[in-house]
């Protein structure tokens, strides 16, 4: 039965071909907007995402905070209050799993004939594991290190190909402020912050070599903040008020008096920027959707006049035996088709724009096979669901007046 | 030819309600046809002859009062059934030929093929078989628009007959053609009462298209006035 009734579909949309042509336009321009729209906004939640695993997770950053002198409140980390002691108590508390102290500076760094300005920070061995960063080659210096305060130094992506070129540089020797530092290991590439900073332009040196050695402070032992890393994402509120407790206990701060430190907690902001891009991929896509139920409301149209054109025609088939279901099943077969047709089409056009788009302006657009699905889906519902009005009224007819129909 | 009945209509009523009321159309109608028979249904415009063809044709519902055709009560049956007694039962014939116009002539004689559930393959050999049989045998690929009223009349018969129906319903076949076609699709009408033994009712409002029956009804006002024989006149009358 699906066979002619096939043919039939066929016929009457040849016969037609206008018609079924600009009918079809609206569900290729439907669902073209939407496959774009999906890739668009997948594209930034992949950017995103992305961005924030590159953070680490569950990630906390405590910044030394503001001292009031003479009155005169100072802004987050002027007075450099956090120390070495105070991350390793923390790193003791049962709720973190590990604490990176971090000293920053900038510096000229000089090897052979090449020299280059980058971010320098002093830390710990636990910088990589709180980061949620891995190194491609040789190794991060150790604790040992840090005891001594050697002058050892890892490397970001961006710095080895300033300084390096093609060159390995695991065993080299850089100069930083005109001291030499031993290269023990590279770190793998990161990509952009979410603030759109170069996540690779950077060196780690052990904290207490920064801090004697290459900067040197007026407060000895100080560290400018911390990263730290609580042990799973459901202690994270109770890490927080440990932090706190535990900070303001060694820093003898009194009940009524104001941190001079702060604990931002990372994870929950990246969140929230996740969701709201989430929101924002969503709410694209919803437009998108208007105007494939505006392509879905065309082929209600066309199917109308369709079934009046033709209601002579359905007077005859049921003259002739046709069920009231074969007639509905008949008008529901073509507007199924139109729309899977023009979704097929709407595709085409969907993933050719994003492509275009992605080769034009560098717009990251990710295009997922559930997408194209989803379109699939919602097409051919769009098709049932726009089509079943007009072919039940076609198999409503009463078979008499649809014979006598002029 | 005649044999046990396939129309028993007995006390059959029929009425349309309008804004005015009721309107009777059929009133009390009795009238059995027998398998084999040739019927003539005449009558003048507005007498219900239309309408109880409709209501043969199980297209349109009594009233009151009884229908059995072929053995089935149709009043009894749901509108699925009705679709697969017409589909095999009857053949349908029209005043204005009604054939599909966007399709060719072996679809158009195969349609009823389709809804009966047969193959491809054999709808079309079967289709082919009774354009052959109406003389359109080379004319299978060809449109509706491209041959003339009479050769689609003779496409609609060739519809009406594929499915191997027990009765033949014509509805003022003639009515669009002129007097030599018209005696053409009579005399194939006959051939196939005769020869074949498919049971004929026509409704015509043309004497001489009701002489090549063998049986004549006379519809008047919603009744039954006259039910007899034809006096068959001379061969050769126009």
């Amino acid at each position: 039965m699906i066979g002619p009734m096939l043919t039939e579909a066929w016929t009457s949309m040849a016969a037609n071909r206008m018609r079924t042509f600009l009918t079809m336009l609206g569900m290729v321009i439907g669902v073209g907007a939407v496959i774009l729209m999906l890739a668009i906004g997948q594209g930034v939640q992949y950017q995103v995402d992305q961005s924030i695993a590159s953070m680490g997770s569950n990630l906390f950053i405590v910044l030394s905070g503001s001292t009031t002198s003479g009155g005169v409140r100072m802004g987050g980390g002027a007075a450099p209050t956090l120390t070495l002691g105070d991350a390793q108590a923390i790193a003791e508390l049962p709720t973190i799993a590990a604490v990176a102290p971090i000293a920053p500076g900038t510096a000229q760094v000089v090897y052979g004939q090449n020299n280059w300005s980058t971010r320098i920070d002093g830390t710990t061995p636990s910088y990589p594991e709180v980061r949620s960063w891995t190194l491609a080659d040789g190794y991060m210096f150790g604790e040992s290190d840090v005891r001594a305060a050697n002058r050892v130094a890892v490397l970001g992506e961006t710095v080895v190909k300033n300084l390096f070129g093609d060159e390995n540089p695991v065993g080299r020797t850089i100069r930083i402020e005109k001291s030499p530092y031993l290269v023990t290991g590279v770190l793998t590439s990161k990509g952009q912050s979410l603030d759109g900073r170069d996540q690779d332009d950077t060196i780690l040196i052990p904290v207490t070599t920064a801090q004697r050695k290459l900067f040197g402070t007026q407060f000895q032992g100080s560290v400018r903040f911390m990263m730290v890393q609580a042990a799973s994402a459901q202690v994270m509120p109770t890490a927080e008020r440990e932090m706190n407790q535990l900070l303001r206990q060694r820093h003898h701060i009194k009940d009524a008096m104001d941190d001079d430190f702060s604990v931002r907690n990372l994870t929950a902001l990246a969140n929230t920027a996740a969701e709201t891009t989430r929101i924002m991929s969503l709410m694209l896509g919803a437009i998108a959707s208007i105007s494939l139920v505006v392509g879905g409301i065309g082929i209600m149209n066309i199917m109308l006049v369709s079934v009046t054109e033709r209601t002579r025609e359905i007077g005859i088939r049921m003259a002739v035996g046709a069920r009231r279901r074969d007639i509905l099943t008949q008008f529901l077969l073509e507007a199924v088709i139109i729309s899977i047709a023009g979704c097929l089409v709407g595709v085409m056009v969907g993933v050719g724009g994003a492509i275009v788009l992605n080769v034009l302006t560098a717009t990251v657009v990710v295009i997922t096979l559930s997408s194209i699905l989803l379109a699939f889906v919602v097409a051919a519902g769009v098709g049932i669901f726009f089509g079943f009005y007009p072919a039940n009224k076609a198999a409503r007819l009463n078979p008499i007046e649809a014979l006598r129909y002029q | 030819m005649a044999g046990e009945d396939i129309i028993r209509v007995s006390s059959l009523s029929k009425q349309y309600a309008t804004v005015a009321g009721a309107v009777p159309v059929l009133k009390d109608i009795n009238l059995t046809i027998a398998i084999g028979e040739f019927v003539a249904i005449m009558g003048p415009s507005g007498s219900g002859k239309s309408t109880f063809m409709n209501v043969l044709g199980c297209l349109d519902m009594p009233s009151s009062g009884s229908y059995v055709l072929n053995g089935h009560e149709v009043a009894k049956l749901s509108s699925d059934q009705l679709a697969r007694l017409r589909n095999e039962t009857i053949g349908f014939v029209f005043q204005g030929f009604n054939l599909l116009p966007r399709a060719d002539l072996e679809s158009n004689v195969a349609l009823p093929l389709v809804y009966a559930g047969v193959n491809n393959g054999e709808r079309n050999k079967r289709a082919d078989e009774l354009l052959d049989k109406v003389g359109l045998g080379s004319f299978r690929k060809s449109h509706p628009n491209q041959i003339s009223g009479g050769q689609q009349q003779r496409v609609a018969i060739a519809r009406a007959l594929v499915n191997r129906p027990r009765i033949i319903l014509a509805d003022e076949p003639t009515g669009n053609l002129d007097t030599a076609t018209s005696r053409e699709i009579m005399a194939l009408f006959t051939r196939l009462n005769k020869e074949e033994g498919i049971t004929v009712i026509i409704v015509t409002h043309e004497a001489d298209i009701a002489d090549y029956a063998d049986r004549l009804v006379r519809f008047v006002d919603g009744r039954i006035v006259h039910d007899g024989a034809v006096e068959r006149r001379a061969a050769g009358t126009a």
